[in-house]
């Protein structure tokens, strides 16, 4: 599983009210928030993200409520990864449950600038910057983590295996 | 490197001979819990994982305890969800109102015997680290989560680093687990152990009640916790024959300890002699003074209950202080049983009469005001005491009326007093009518 795009580049506690404001929180529908995805930080994101393209964040990325729409929004955007040296604990919780590819690496978020263009390996953990040649390394998902984003999250990695259904 | 006590569960629950912090791993679970406010979710979430059924009646827990006996018609139709899948799922522990073994959710499950050391258990509820008083991994999580977990007897962790409190010396008489718990968010502050374990150890251990253990656990969440945890000594040993014969005669737990080798990211030494009677101040429980220290505040209400602070433990020490006493009149203090075994034991040993003869109100076992949900919400501008676990803004009513903290004997004495105090302010004071 791989992924690249461009990139878009944050600073330090991106919060879940600036990924998608709690005026927005009256539907939970993915498409509709991602209409709303990241208005209060970048107004213009919505319009220039591509299907593929990935956020390179700073520390204590995701903090904030424990909305699960944050991460919905950010990946019904058409957002492939994120990408920051530590996430807050129910955002890093809840991006995996709802299918967002997140990786922790302080070298990628303070190499990687606004704009390139990056390609993330998910199986080694190898984020490559196209745009300067330099490589950095997360560390990879296990096998069962790579599979509930695969699946599009924990509902449909469960739903994958028939459980109870003997 | 040698483990921790919660990587050790963690380890042995994902058929792993060892795990490192940040380590990603899949665990079976014990015990899957859910309450009247998370649940309902998570039966919509259920219906989407195609699964046919929960992945064992005997281990999911549903406990309706928030908003019951139900305060409104919203409430009422979210408890009828629960019990038609309780019932649908023929789910062993379904609690109803009236039920011998019902209650908050955090105080009966221990009471009925479905924590042992060893566990490892979600609950979708973030005071479900409670359970690591018995030497046991609990943790807090979201509906997804505890839809998926319903399904499937798995969740997936990230593996914790862990503080290590090293507990020496004994309480002074008066002070509780509830003073020692403040006293320690207060010095790391409501994010001093954030995603990481609270490992109590040390010789001070063996002197602490379990009620002061749960406590204790509780509140691990609110230093931003992921769980607290005690180790498993004769006094746990003690609480298992009691309260879960069957598991105890079966031999059915595990105690883990901690290795020599294990590292943690700090270690803390408190003497437990030293903790002083603490109150934490509104809006946060870090917030903490100690009482005596600060001009007279004066309240309005006074809450005994909660999953902090509402077992027979509890309300031993609360009649104690309040027997003999009249509440300060214009003063309404609420004492909360936290399950209805409580609330019986309570009865039988006379404590109902103490704090109705002291002109106490007593409800039955719910939630309640705890979360500013019904029986007892504050007005704008009022002052309450509570035993509870939070005092954010609005956490019980109006967003300017304000939650101050603390142990059972000052809520007590604060009640008969009108303002905040030390039982010992009291002296002879009696009949105050
Ligand atoms: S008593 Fe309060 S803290 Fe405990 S489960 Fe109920 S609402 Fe939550």
């Amino acid at each position: 599983m791989t992924a690249k795009g461009k990139v878009f580049k944050y600073g330090a506690n991106v919060d879940t009210d600036v990924i998608i404001p709690a005026r927005y929180l009256n539907t939970a529908d993915p498409a509709e928030l991602a209409k709303h995805c990241m208005e209060d930080i970048d107004a213009s994101f919505v319009s220039r993200v591509q299907a593929g393209d990935i956020i390179v964040g700073g520390p204590n990325f995701g903090c904030g409520s424990s909305r699960e729409h944050a991460p919905v929004a950010i990946k019904a955007s058409g957002i492939s990864c994120v990408i920051a040296p530590s996430f807050a604990r129910i955002f890093y919780r809840n991006a995996i449950n709802m299918g967002l590819a997140i990786l922790e690496s302080a070298e990628a978020s303070e190499g990687v600038g606004d704009g390139d263009t990056v390609e993330v390996d998910f199986e080694t953990g190898v984020i490559r910057d196209i745009t300067t040649g330099k490589s950095y390394t997360a560390k990879p998902f296990p096998d069962f983590i790579r599979k509930i984003i695969e699946s599009d999250g924990l509902v449909g990695y469960i739903s994958d295996k028939k459980p109870g259904c003997v | 490197m040698g483990m921790t006590m919660t990587q050790k569960i963690l380890s042995a629950h994902a058929g792993l001979t060892t795990v490192v912090p940040g380590q990603l791993i899949e665990a079976n679970l014990d015990l899957v819990l859910g309450n009247d406010v998370t649940t309902p979710p998570a039966i919509d979430v259920f219906a989407k994982t195609c699964a046919c059924g929960v992945f064992d009646r005997k281990k999911v827990a549903l406990v309706p305890d928030h908003f019951t006996p139900n305060k409104d018609i919203k409430s009422a139709e979210h408890c009828k969800k629960i019990r038609r899948f309780a019932r649908e799922h023929d789910i062993e522990n379904y609690y109803e109102i009236g039920d011998p073994q019902m209650g908050v959710e955090h105080v009966i499950l221990p009471e009925n015997g479905l924590v042992a050391p060893g566990d490892a258990i979600i609950g979708a509820d973030s005071h479900t680290c409670t359970y690591g008083a018995l030497g046991a991994f609990a943790t807090g999580v979201g509906s997804t989560d505890l839809a998926c977990a319903m399904a499937t007897g798995k969740t997936w962790f990230r593996v914790p680093d862990a503080i290590r409190f090293v507990l020496n010396g004994a309480l002074r008489p008066g002070i509780t687990g509830k003073d020692l718990i403040l006293h320690i968010i207060g010095m790391i502050g409501v994010d001093g152990a954030l995603y990481q374990s609270m490992e109590f150890c040390g010789s001070g251990v063996s002197t602490l009640s379990m009620a002061d253990r749960l406590t204790i656990c509780n509140m691990a969440i609110e230093a931003g916790g992921k769980n607290g945890i005690f180790p498993v000594d004769e006094k746990t040993v003690e609480y298992l024959r009691k309260y879960a014969p069957k598991r105890f005669a079966e031999g059915n737990y595990k105690v883990f300890e901690a290795d020599a080798d294990a590292e943690y990211i700090r270690t803390i030494e408190l003497d437990l002699d030293r903790i002083p009677l603490t109150v934490a101040f509104p809006h946060l429980p870090d917030n903490t003074r100690v009482v005596g220290s600060f001009d007279e505040v004066i309240i309005d209400q006074v809450v005994i209950g909660s999953c902090t602070n509402g077992r027979l433990h509890d309300l031993r020490i609360a009649a104690d202080v309040l027997r003999g006493r009249k509440v300060k009149k214009g003063i309404r203090c609420i004492i909360l049983p936290g399950s209805q075994r409580v609330w019986k034991e309570a009865l039988k040993e006379g404590l109902l009469d103490v704090f109705a003869e002291s002109n106490c109100v007593v409800s039955a076992p719910t939630c309640g005001p705890c979360l500013g949900g019904h029986m007892g919400i504050l007005a704008e501008g009022e002052r309450c005491v509570s035993t509870t676990n939070r005092n954010f803004v609005g956490r019980m009513g109006h967003p300017k009326s304000e939650v101050y903290l603390t142990g059972v004997p000052v809520a007590a004495a604060s009640a008969v007093l009108g303002h905040i105090a030390a039982p010992s302010e009291l002296g002879d004071l009696i009949k105050e009518d």
